[in-house]
């Protein structure tokens, strides 16, 4: 990649004995939207921290704009908008106060933020609450509210740590509306998901980490068709018989994974397998053919499912 | 290139200060304007009702004071150690509490420290928002006191920068402390340190009347230096005392504003 916005060469962060991050390699271009996928405790808020200059690796490089952040740490922070994992709305200010107050700390001019104010009101769709203390905001108002506070210094990259973690179906939609379109405005955007689904949305790119390392790299697609097949069908005979049917379906497909409560086979066409299995005399209980996805690319790498 | 990354490359920011502590106070307003009213008028309140309890209670039956070689009347002696105790009071409370609840609880701090702000911003910024409040409860006691009389000499005038000097002090300190604090219990040891502090310190009797080694610590402890300070101030006295006096805040600040820029750089920026 030429000349990529951030940089990480052998990433490694540890607390103690215990090793967060280790020896991690990736690059970001510019707008480019970049996920690190993977479940809780893989390392994807630690390395998140260390891009946001606040917290120092073990070892490793890693450039941002081409600067270390840990020794131009402001100057890193400048180019960047952060949205945490929790919100950390100021609450004992209101709506409009946050937009404002946060662009100060940036020490931008109060007539530049006034103007930019509007405008980011109108993109988080909170133009009626504009006066509101942050305690009457919903959850998705809360969260659109803090992706706005992150671009008011209008940001080279925007830093999401599990964006729609925590919020109901309708709010994610309406979150990943908003994120879309700042991607379309060429925004470039690093996020952390343990969502498959909000991975194949969002990311043009993605790291798919476990354990603090990374398991594997590329566009979602890209992902799929190498680690998985075409289809898969999901059936369950029973919790006490799945066990015992699996040798014999084991033969029938590519590749197959025996979970608590069903069993997933990977096929290039689901249906044509399901009829197979019928005709052999087993009768699941229920079945589901459905396309692979980035959770069957996890389950194929590290032998679990994303969400435990 | 933004906005922000220029004003970032302007002002040669460090890894501890961005040069913009004002905006901590421009923060601290917007959120005072929409605050609870109530303990910031009780904090006000409090030394004025020590003063009218002990000055013309306690006073009626005391009479005149003997300090030195001066005698003077209860209630004027009580006055600029009582307005010492108004600017600590006013330090503390935003210089502990709250400095806790944006610690641990909002996270503030945390917020401002992955903008281009750093931790000496907020300690400066801080500290001078609790000063200022100090500030304020000391000039209110002072146009009390004045009102009523108890101003001696022009002198006393002198007792406003002596009040933000100890108003700066005891914020600076105050927070450096509450750095180390993660529990509520942890706090509650601030108010045993303070309470015995603000009654054995000298300003409601001297203290001359204890035994050698208690005189000895009392006069170790920041809050005998800030009553006296006024007072000399108050009475025109200015002495070689004074210069100690101012010494001892002065190094009370710059320990306070060094040690809590380090532990937010310690919490924050691992």
């Amino acid at each position: 990649m030429s000349n990529p916005l951030i940089s990480a060469r052998g990433l490694t962060k540890k607390f103690g004995d215990f090793t967060a991050v280790n020896a991690v390699d990736f690059d970001v271009a510019k707008g480019e939207s970049f996920g690190l996928l993977g479940p809780n405790g893989a390392g994807k808020s630690t390395i998140m921290r260390v891009l946001a200059a606040t917290s120092q690796r073990t070892s490793g490089t890693v450039e941002i704009l081409g600067k270390d952040p840990e020794l131009f740490g402001p100057l890193v922070r400048a180019h960047l908008g952060v949205v945490p994992q929790q919100d950390n709305l100021d609450g004992e200010l209101t709506v409009t106060e946050n937009l404002y107050i946060y662009g100060r700390y940036f020490g931008l001019s109060k007539k530049f933020i006034k103007n930019k104010i509007e405008e980011l009101l109108e993109f988080a769709q909170l133009e009626e609450k504009r006066d509101a203390k942050v305690e009457a905001l919903s959850g998705g108002m809360k969260r659109r509210l803090t992706i706005a506070r992150g671009l008011v210094s209008e940001p080279d990259i925007l830093l999401l740590d599990e964006p729609t973690t925590g919020l109901d179906p309708q709010a994610r939609h309406i979150l990943w509306d908003r994120l879309f379109r700042l991607k379309e405005q060429g925004v470039t955007l690093v996020l952390t998901t343990h969502f498959m689904d909000e991975a194949e949305q969002l990311c043009d790119r993605l790291v798919v980490m476990d354990k603090g390392s990374i398991m594997a790299e590329g566009s979602p697609a890209s992902l799929i068709k190498q680690y998985s097949s075409k289809e898969v069908l999901e059936v369950r005979f029973g919790s006490d018989r799945n066990k015992e049917i699996a040798p014999q379906l084991a033969t029938m497909c590519e590749r197959m994974e025996t979970l608590p409560d069903r069993i997933l086979m990977y096929t290039e066409d689901g249906e044509k397998l399901l009829e197979e299995i019928t005709h052999a005399g087993m009768h699941a209980t229920t079945s589901l053919v459905r396309r692979s996805s980035l959770e069957d690319v996890f389950l194929r790498l590290t032998g679990r499912t994303l969400i435990e | 290139m933004s906005n922000a990354v220029d004003i970032a490359m302007n002002r040669r920011s460090t890894a501890m200060y961005a040069g913009r502590p004002y905006v901590l106070l421009e923060r601290g307003w917007l959120a005072f304007r929409s605050t609870n009213w109530v303990p910031v008028v009780t904090g006000f309140v409090e030394p004025v009702l020590f003063l009218l309890a002990f000055g013309y209670g306690m006073g009626n039956l005391i009479g005149d004071v003997t300090t030195g070689n001066t005698t003077i009347d209860y209630t004027l002696f009580i006055a600029p150690g009582l307005l010492a105790n108004s600017a600590m009071n006013g330090a503390i409370y935003d210089s502990t509490w709250n400095v806790f609840w944006k610690l641990n609880e909002s996270k503030l701090y945390k917020t401002m420290l992955s903008t281009p702000l750093g931790p000496l911003d907020i300690a400066l910024g801080e500290i001078t928002w609790a000063l200022i409040r100090g500030l304020v409860y000391s000039i209110g006691f002072l146009t009390v006191v004045t009102a009523l009389g108890l101003t001696p000499s022009f002198w006393a005038i002198l007792a406003i920068p002596a009040a933000s000097l100890i108003a700066f002090g005891f914020a600076s300190f105050g927070m450096a402390v509450t750095s180390y604090f993660k529990t509520y219990q942890q706090m509650g040891f601030i108010n045993f340190v303070l309470l015995p502090m603000t009654l054995f310190s000298g300003s409601l009797y001297p203290i001359s009347v204890y035994p050698d080694w208690l005189e000895k610590i009392i006069m170790a402890l920041p809050l005998w230096h800030g009553i006296e300070l006024v007072r000399a101030f108050w009475f025109g006295e200015i002495n070689s005392g004074v210069f100690v006096h101012v010494t001892y805040f002065v190094v009370m600040i710059g320990i306070g504003l060094f040690v809590t820029s380090r532990r937010l750089r310690a919490l924050f920026l691992r």
